[in-house]
């Protein structure tokens, strides 16, 4: 039987298809989570996906941070559930502090809407085992919010314990030192592209793997990330580790 | 100062992003400014506004909820601090700009 992962549809959200699509091509069941629903639906992961929810009005993410179904994967994420935000998903889980740092106005002013590369820098999380590490992975960008940030205290804090995931690199595979370089598309400091909360349950990324999950895409370097989600999630649920949650 | 109970009171809340966050719209008007001219202009930093009308049972209670409403919904604490202005009764105050005069 094939694993159930839920994808949250906001009233704005736009990758959620895809990303439905993509979860279905790594052998998941996947449904849509309604966000004025608190239902999860026994799903065994979460995924909030990309677009502008709310209209990504006020900040990113935020009003998005206050729907119903968000009460749910909070209490699902506290209890150890799987959640991966990509994109304006990944701004929603920082406005809800389920993840560290924040995602600021691209540097460049501009809206990135491009292919970009990430490597993955540990392999042995629930959302890269399998994944090669170092490697350039080929996806696509498109946000006007995803210059990442936290103080540098913080930073370190997050390289310490291993909480970065993903790096903007260049085809070769190299990271860039300065945030002003064209492998780092938004200015994000320390070239930050992804990261994971201190237990290692949540994480967000602002590049599209699930835009790049079959070659008639132009590319299936995102298939790896999907398929580390979805395997990590089918483990965890035939070992009886699904957190259940109920929410008023 | 007291008003009466249930008088809705007029509120603005200031938010600014935090010294040393980086701010690119700031940046972007202080490189338009040669366009018009002006020299001698530094530190532009964007932020935003809000107004709103309370209705509570005191002026303490109203200005608690305009602070959480700050902190956790119009600003992003890591990123931006705000700062609250009480304008007055309603009807006192125009609804909408030049309200700080």
């Amino acid at each position: 039987m094939s694993v159930r992962i839920g994808v949250v549809v906001f009233p704005g959200s736009n990758c959620d298809t895809d990303t439905l699509r993509g979860l279905e091509l790594v052998g998941a069941e996947s449904v849509a989570l309604w966000h004025e629903s608190v239902d999860l639906h026994g799903v065994s992961a979460v995924v909030l996906p990309g677009g502008f929810a709310y209209g990504d009005y006020l900040r990113a993410g935020v009003i998005a941070r206050f729907s119903p179904v968000m009460r749910s994967v909070a209490a699902f994420a506290a209890a150890g559930g799987l959640v991966l935000g990509i994109c304006n998903g990944f701004q929603v889980l920082a406005e809800a502090g389920l993840v560290p740092g924040a995602l600021l106005r691209n540097r460049s002013l501009r809206f990135a809407g491009r292919w970009i590369s990430i490597a993955v820098e540990r392999s042995d999380t629930p959302f890269t085992r399998g994944a090669p590490v170092g490697v350039p992975l080929r996806m696509p960008v498109a946000h006007g919010e995803g210059c990442y940030y936290a103080d540098e205290a913080t930073l370190d804090e997050l390289e310490r314990n291993g909480q970065v995931l993903f790096r903007y690199v260049d085809a070769s595979g190299r990271v860039p030192a300065d945030p002003v370089d064209p492998a780092n598309p938004n200015g994000s400091l320390r070239a930050i592209a992804g990261v994971m909360n201190r237990a290692g349950n949540v994480a967000g990324l602002m590049p599209h793997p699930e835009r790049a999950a079959e070659g008639v895409l132009g590319s299936d370097d995102g298939h790896a990330l999907l398929q580390a989600l979805v395997d990590s999630a089918a483990e965890r649920a035939q070992a009886g580790r699904i957190p259940e949650v109920a929410v008023a | 100062m007291s008003h009466s109970p249930f008088t809705p009171l007029r509120f603005a809340v200031s938010v600014t992003p935090r010294p040393g966050i980086l701010d690119p719209q700031g940046r972007a008007v202080e490189q338009s400014l040669p366009h018009l001219q002006i020299s001698g202009v530094s530190g532009v930093r964007v932020g935003r506004r809000v107004e709103l009308t309370v209705t509570a049972a005191t002026e303490d209670e109203a200005r608690a909820v305009v602070d959480r409403l700050a902190h956790e919904l119009l600003s992003n604490p890591l990123i931006e601090a705000y700062e609250v202005e009480e304008l007055g009764p309603v009807g006192d105050v125009p609804q909408s700009g030049g309200a700080t005069s």
